[in-house]
């Protein structure tokens, strides 16, 4: 397993946002993470990537116990993400952007190689054209793509897309897609959060699903649809 | 012989098409022309004040670069420039009352205690982030003042007198030595600046000014290079510290951590523009020289004023400064 996260509880004050959740993501693995709004799933990829600290539990990759180590230290083993609302570097260019990871995890300091590469990712992600345009001309599918483009220059051996796909049309929900099973194509872990339930039965080979900080289904997508917990947790009673 | 001198010929036309050593020739040549044509300038003045006072507008310009670098390209306020620009001015100081070394070699040693301070202090409160920094730093300025003020063998409340000589050779008058000091501190800042804006450090000071969540998850040690720009923010402030008691002669704990300095080091990269080692440097020379011309002219009391009305005017009509409105109306003609 690349991801072994054991009793993973986050607390909030008296709130626990997790429970502690216990989750694996085997190596080139396509793992699908669902749950209605505010079940903790943000709370989670939070916490398996650093940007929040567990209150309890423990987190490794690739064996190693990671849950003390900073969120760039997890990024510079391997551990990348996108976020559900964009966080582009507003003052840089989509080159720039790519290019950040591309210094600090890669490590390159070659000007030339360095832009040689970020213009490699920005073509696989389909954003060439638009390498010099500043992050508030983009469009909210080319946000998506610049945020899975930053999460790929990183050359993670996981990537966790949040919500990658929220508020584009099929088409585009489609394209992403297609980019994400690419790259698991080309050996890196994806878990994918989501809300677009066509997209995450398409795209998983397995499925977690949290409701209220918990975890309570986790199997191939058409037992963990027919879960009945599931079924009540998304149709009600 | 020949064809040896053709390829040589060849080799420096080629690295003058790369732009290799020619720009910064070039860039070196206009600088030291600039330099010559301003102490002509000011020795066509014929007295010192007209060095005096290119003394001080330099002074913000390194205090105002120096701030840049932490508040403009990582976004970290910081309020307590006086504080690090006194610890400057209390080291030249503590100096003067023990060993009396020259104010060259009391640079580096003020720079070094100013720059240690800066890094305490960014490791005690650069977890704290927007305007909780802010304040944290505002604080560090109060507490060192108030140890000042209790410090009697730098004379405490009371101030202390510091005498300069009255000609230094070479340069004649003490005033035309400060203001050449201050000169070389002003070069020596931007062109740190200048590097780091464009190495690594700056690219990942950038990244968390613009998302330090995303910087962090994109592998950039925040917490590592905020503290190398706190050091070096702090080192030079510090250093512009060291001279300012030959150049007042007389120090106290207001005028060393004074309301004018701490509110000017922000005010002027804020109108110059805080994204570039220009904006610093456009908004020092503006407002130092305005100042100077104020004081003069009108009182020295209207320095304050007129920061305050430029600041009003510019967060209304180009809230990037000056060099974000040049940017952003090029951007509008591509």
């Amino acid at each position: 397993m690349i991801i072994e996260a054991t009793g993973v509880t986050k607390k909030f004050g008296g709130f626990t946002a997790l429970n502690a959740i216990n989750f694996t993501l085997g190596a080139r693995e396509r793992v699908g993470l669902i749950g209605p709004n505010g079940s903790g799933k943000s709370t989670f990829v939070n916490c398996l990537t650093g940007v929040l600290p567990a209150s309890e539990g423990m987190v490794r990759f690739d064996g190693q116990d990671i849950t003390q180590l900073a969120a760039w230290k997890r990024a510079r083993l391997g551990l990348s993400r996108s976020f559900q609302i964009p966080r582009p570097f507003r003052g840089m260019t989509v080159r720039q952007n790519i290019e950040i990871p591309l210094t600090f995890i890669v490590g390159r300091s070659d000007r030339a190689r360095i832009e040689a590469e970020a213009d490699a990712i920005l073509a696989q992600v389909g954003l060439s054209a638009r390498a010099r345009a500043r992050p508030r001309s983009l469009s909210q599918v080319e946000l998506r793509k610049l945020e899975l483009g930053r999460a790929l220059a990183a050359k993670p051996r996981v990537l966790i897309a949040d919500e990658a796909m929220a508020g584009l049309s099929d088409p585009e929900v489609d394209e992403i897609l297609d980019l994400l099973m690419r790259l698991n194509s080309e050996g890196i872990a994806i878990l994918l959060i989501e809300h677009i339930m066509r997209a995450v039965i398409r795209f998983s080979e397995r499925i977690v699903v949290l409701v209220a900080g918990a975890k309570i289904a986790d199997g191939p997508p058409a037992d963990v649809m027919a879960h009945p917990e599931v079924v009540r947790a998304y149709l009600g009673e | 012989m020949s064809v040896v001198a053709k390829t040589a010929k060849d080799e420096v036309a080629r690295s003058a098409t790369r732009g290799g050593w020619l720009g910064p020739l070039l860039a070196a040549s206009i600088g030291a022309a600039l330099i010559a044509a301003t102490f002509l300038v000011l020795d066509w003045l014929g007295t010192d004040y007209a060095y005096l006072a290119a003394y001080t507008v330099l002074q913000f310009v390194v205090l105002a670069t120096a701030w840049n670098i932490l508040g403009g390209y990582a976004g970290y306020v910081n309020f307590g420039s006086a504080g690090f620009f006194a610890i400057g001015v209390y080291t030249s100081v503590v100096v003067y009352q023990t060993i009396q070394l020259p104010i060259l070699a009391t640079i580096p040693l003020a720079a070094a205690t100013a720059g240690l301070v800066g890094f305490a202090t960014g490791y005690l409160t650069l977890r704290l982030r927007g305007v909780f920094f802010s304040i944290a730093t505002l604080a560090l300025a109060i507490v060192l003042q108030t140890l000042i003020v209790n410090w009697d063998w730098v004379g405490g409340a009371r101030g202390v007198y510091v005498l300069r000589p009255q000609t230094v050779p070479v340069f004649g008058s003490y005033a035309r030595y400060l203001f050449a000091v201050m000169l070389g501190l002003a070069i020596l800042s931007v062109l740190i600046a200048r590097l780091v804006e464009n190495s690594w450090l700056g690219q990942g000071l950038a990244a968390i000014r613009d998302d330090e969540v995303a910087a962090e998850c994109s592998g950039v040690p925040s917490l590592w290079l905020k503290l190398m720009a706190t050091t070096l923010s702090g080192a030079l402030m510090g250093a512009a510290g060291a001279p300012f008691p030959y150049f007042i002669t007389y120090v106290d704990p207001n005028t060393a951590f004074s309301l004018s300095i701490a509110v000017n080091t922000i005010a002027m990269p804020l109108i110059g523009g805080t994204t570039t080692w220009a904006g610093p440097v456009i908004g020092a020379l503006l407002i130092g020289s305005l100042q100077q011309y104020a004081t003069v002219t009108i009182s020295s009391a209207a320095n304050l004023l007129i920061v305050g009305v430029l600041l009003v005017v510019f967060v209304i009509i180009a809230p990037n400064g000056i060099i974000g409105l040049i940017t952003s109306i090029r951007e509008r003609r591509q």
